[in-house]
């Protein structure tokens, strides 16, 4: 079978350079090995929260020309992030993914983005580049305590009897450390108790699929509106976007306070509305999904890809001028490791890694672990190598190119959507910026 | 350091990312049911120490296999979970279990007297009884028996001039074919034969699938070993083994090794869904297919849940999207609730219909000419749901075809049959 663009990957990359591509009449074929990490997001998109030292960033394209020349960043050139973060907004609206960002002034082009800050499941401010509009995103740091003019000072942290997924212990301490005084309380509502039943399956996406259901949500802001006793915030665990963004909206005009939803832990309801939408909208556009499928026994010849085929379609030779290596890191299964060495398992690709075993991880659970800043050599335009020989119709996006540390910088959906749109415009033939 | 897995289900690799359990439309609807995770790799580890942590509730998994779609870790959740009904489960399959299991024996029951068993089985009184006495819910329509098979037509219509094609396939009707739709099996032969390609039957016994949902496990392994040794004989006459049932080739491909433990690597390759042989024979140019020029259809195509396993869906696309008069709306993919014989029963009719709800409601609003879909329970239950018609997708070529212009489009070389050809689409 022919297409001119074959995927390898269903996350936020290969999803957003399919999207691209398909877009703009190129027809592809995307190939998943199961679900991807936008079931696990945050709800925010980070572009770059630190720098590789740790310092905190407040103007993430101010920061790119000090980040090192092997960074994905580096390479694709700050003058052209700079035109993909303008664009990345207006992108996702189109495929009916709408996000917020802090606001910033156009002018300087450098301080056209500034980092919001998202309020963790856990009770801390992370910086952010944009989120999905009900998750828990203030400007500033400052702006947790504010209620369009008036101090919060206090809080009702509202959570469903029984369900483990939402530490309200942890949100109330963070909030506490703010100066926002906090009350704990649950609900009950008749469809979630009866989730309870089996409480290893009491998760935030089948919370979420019951709560879509009008007498629920309604049923719970009338508990949730009983329950308060005068608070200035509601804080709400973020289960009720599944369906779309309305049920949140709703429910926080029927809710006479500030209300705060705060992600779970995963699954992410919100990350799966995305990924849902931006699937959507790759196939109106006209593209094929294979979700459940895996890529193997790839053709490779005089450093171009000839064919490969997937593991449902058998002997059938997938033939494309282009393939995008989209699949992810160690997490996604892009990359495997073994005890002494990291692969790239489907095309075999040079993979860049400490050679040293000891240098892979800290035995400090939370300090930065370079094996999370493991991935894939590539080039300026991010076509990959095989034993030192560049694959020219080859590209990698996301987080299986190597050279940066995402977890540590808060980077790791930036890289996905900066690395899909360079490669797309490199599919696409599009001038190269003088810098790159 | 463990750098294998120990277990062909992969089970070791499940890292509780609770994904699957996101996409199990049974989870979503049925709280007695402990979900994929819980019921596949969570309750692997507990039962492999001791068999009584076993839980009966896990009847309620429809094997639609979208959790195995989900999960990014390749564990076959539902593998696991079939795997263990048949190792631990202490139910015995009842009378009703026995009956709706045995699509192939039921048919050949029916056949002689199929008028008095349609008429019978739709009325309210019966229904009534079947829902006291069976556990067969009341509300259910049950598929019209035919009087006359697709066999029978087949050798008193058909077999003899097939011979005369220096093409071959070997055909698995499946039970529905034979009993309910005759009309599919026609269809199949219509185009095959249109094409120049020849149809040869095979002594086929049922699948097996009804078996395995309805835990007769011996009766299903039986099937599955009668079958795997008649494809061997097509395979050494070098037939592919092509089927019009999305579940029947699924099951054949893949539940017969992975939980009936059936070995059926030599021939597993060789089984495939007409749409897929069609579309490799069209795209590569070795067959081309002529459609009517004033056929048209507004159709919504429901993708059934072994189908996404296969991962086959592409080929009906392209194949139904070369018919010029055809707009065709690919559904949102989700479960109709069916699954098989799971809706029939009593106990599972409410949830059967909660899950379909979704899709039904995009049927209705979308309101097509009719619902293009590779498997027969999913139009049993849409058609009843929804009133809309549902064909297979090989009917629908079968309609749209221009037979005459097909024929000489293949028969003749390419130049000399151009005026015919000029409307081929090939790949």
């Amino acid at each position: 079978m022919k297409f001119d663009v074959i995927l390898i990957g269903g996350g936020l990359s290969s999803l957003v350079c399919g999207i691209r591509l398909q877009k703009a009449g190129r027809r592809c074929l995307m190939v998943s090995a199961g679900q991807n990490a936008l079931h696990f997001s945050s709800g925010a998109f980070g572009l770059l929260g630190s720098l590789p030292d740790g310092t905190a960033v407040q103007y993430p394209l101010e920061a790119i020309p000090s980040l090192p020349a092997g960074h994905p960043y580096a390479k694709i050139g700050v003058g052209k992030i700079a035109e993909y973060a303008a664009m990345a907004p207006g992108f996702f609206e189109s495929c009916g993914v709408h996000l917020v960002a802090a606001a910033a002034a156009a002018d300087p082009v450098l301080r056209s983005v500034r980092n919001g800050f998202r309020f963790t499941a856990t009770g801390t401010m992370k910086p952010a580049w944009l989120a999905m509009s009900e998750v828990a995103f203030f400007p500033t740091e400052e702006a947790l305590r504010d209620s369009d003019g008036v101090p919060v000072e206090s809080a009702l942290i509202v959570n469903f009897a029984g369900f483990l997924d939402f530490n309200a212990r942890f949100i109330a301490e963070g909030l506490e450390k703010n100066g926002i005084r906090c009350r704990l309380e649950t609900v009950r509502i008749d469809d979630v108790e009866r989730l309870r039943k089996n409480p290893s399956e009491m998760r935030s996406v089948n919370i979420a699929r019951v709560m879509t259901r009008e007498q629920n949500w309604k049923g719970f802001a009338y508990q949730v509106k009983e329950l308060m006793k005068g608070e200035d915030m509601v804080v709400l665990p973020e289960v009720f976007g599944l369906g779309g963004e309305l049920i949140p909206q709703w429910l926080s005009e029927m809710i006479p306070a500030k209300v705060t939803y705060v992600g779970t832990m995963p699954p992410s309801v919100c990350g799966i509305r995305t990924q849902m939408r931006l699937k959507e909208a790759f196939e109106s556009a006209g593209g094929t999904f294979l979700l459940g499928d895996e890529v193997l026994d790839p053709e490779v010849e005089d450093g171009r890809v000839l064919c490969v085929r997937t593991s449902n379609l058998g002997s059938m030779r997938l033939v494309a001028d282009s393939y995008v290596l989209a699949s992810g890191n160690l997490f996604g299964n892009g990359l495997t490791a073994a005890p002494g060495e990291f692969r790239e398992p489907v095309f075999g690709l040079d993979v860049d890694y400490p050679q040293d075993r000891s240098d892979w991880y800290d035995p400090d659970f939370f300090a930065k672990q370079n094996y999370i800043g493991v991935g894939v050599k590539t080039d300026g335009a991010f076509h990959p190598y095989i034993a030192g020989r560049v694959v020219e119709n080859l590209y990698v996006a996301g987080s299986e190119v190597g050279g940066c540390n995402s977890l540590a910088e808060g980077s790791g959906a930036g890289v996905a959507i900066m690395t899909a749109f360079k490669v797309a415009d490199g599919i696409l033939g599009r001038q190269e910026p003088a810098n790159a | 350091m463990q750098e294998k897995n120990l277990s062909s289900n992969n089970f070791e690799q499940c890292i509780k990312c609770t994904i699957c359990t996101a996409y199990c439309p049974v989870v979503a609807v049925n709280p007695a049911y402990p979900g994929p995770k819980q019921g596949g790799p969570d309750g692997e580890r507990l039962r492999l120490k001791n068999k009584y942590f076993f839980d009966e509730n896990l009847k309620y998994c429809m094997n639609c296999k979208r959790c195995e779609v989900a999960c990014p870790s390749g564990v076959k959740i539902a593998d696991l979970i079939h795997s263990a009904r048949r190792r631990y489960s202490v139910e015995t399959p009842g009378l009703r279990d026995r009956v709706l299991a045995g699509t192939d024996f039921m048919g050949k029951a029916a056949r002689p007297v199929a008028p008095l068993v349609n008429a019978v089985m739709s009325s309210k009184v019966v229904k009534d009884v079947l829902d006291v006495m069976m556990d067969i819910d009341r509300n259910r329509k049950f598929p019209k028996y035919k009087a006359k098979g697709f066999v029978s037509w087949f050798r008193k219509n058909a077999q003899a001039k097939q011979e005369g094609y220096s093409r071959q396939v070997a055909f698995f009707h499946g039970c529905s074919t034979e009993f309910q739709h005759p009309e599919v099996g026609q269809a199949f032969v219509k185009v095959m034969n249109a094409v120049g390609i020849g149809v040869q039957l095979l002594d086929e016994k049922c699948c097996g699938v009804a078996m395995v949902s309805n835990g007769l496990w011996a009766g299903a392994a039986r099937h599955a070993r009668h079958n795997v040794s008649v494809f061997k004989e097509a395979v050494a006459k070098g037939l592919p083994i092509v089927g019009v049932s999305s579940t029947c080739i699924f099951t054949m491909r893949d539940e017969y090794p992975d939980i009936l433990e059936v070995d059926n690597s030599e021939v597993r390759d060789s089984i495939t869904l007409v749409e897929r042989y069609l579309f490799e024979l069209v795209d590569s140019g070795q067959v081309k297919l002529v459609f009517k020029k004033d056929y048209r259809a507004r159709i919504a195509y429901h993708i059934p849940c072994h189908m996404e396993k296969l991962g086959w869906s592409l080929f009906t696309k392209a194949l139904v999207q070369m018919i010029p008069g055809v707009s065709l709306t690919v559904l949102d993919s989700s479960c109709c609730g069916m699954a098989g014989t799971y809706g029939f029963k009593k106990e599972n009719y409410k949830y059967s219909q909660a899950i379909g709800e979704h899709l039904f409601g995009q049927i209705k609003a979308l309101s097509p000419d009719f619902v293009c879909c590779e498997c027969e329970t999913c139009k049993w239950q849409i058609e009843m749901s929804t009133g809309r018609t549902v064909l297979n997708p090989i009917v629908i070529l079968a309609d749209a075809l221009d037979v005459d212009a097909t024929i000489a489009a293949n028969a003749a070389p390419a130049a000399a049959a151009a005026p015919a050809a000029a409307d081929a689409i090939d790949g």
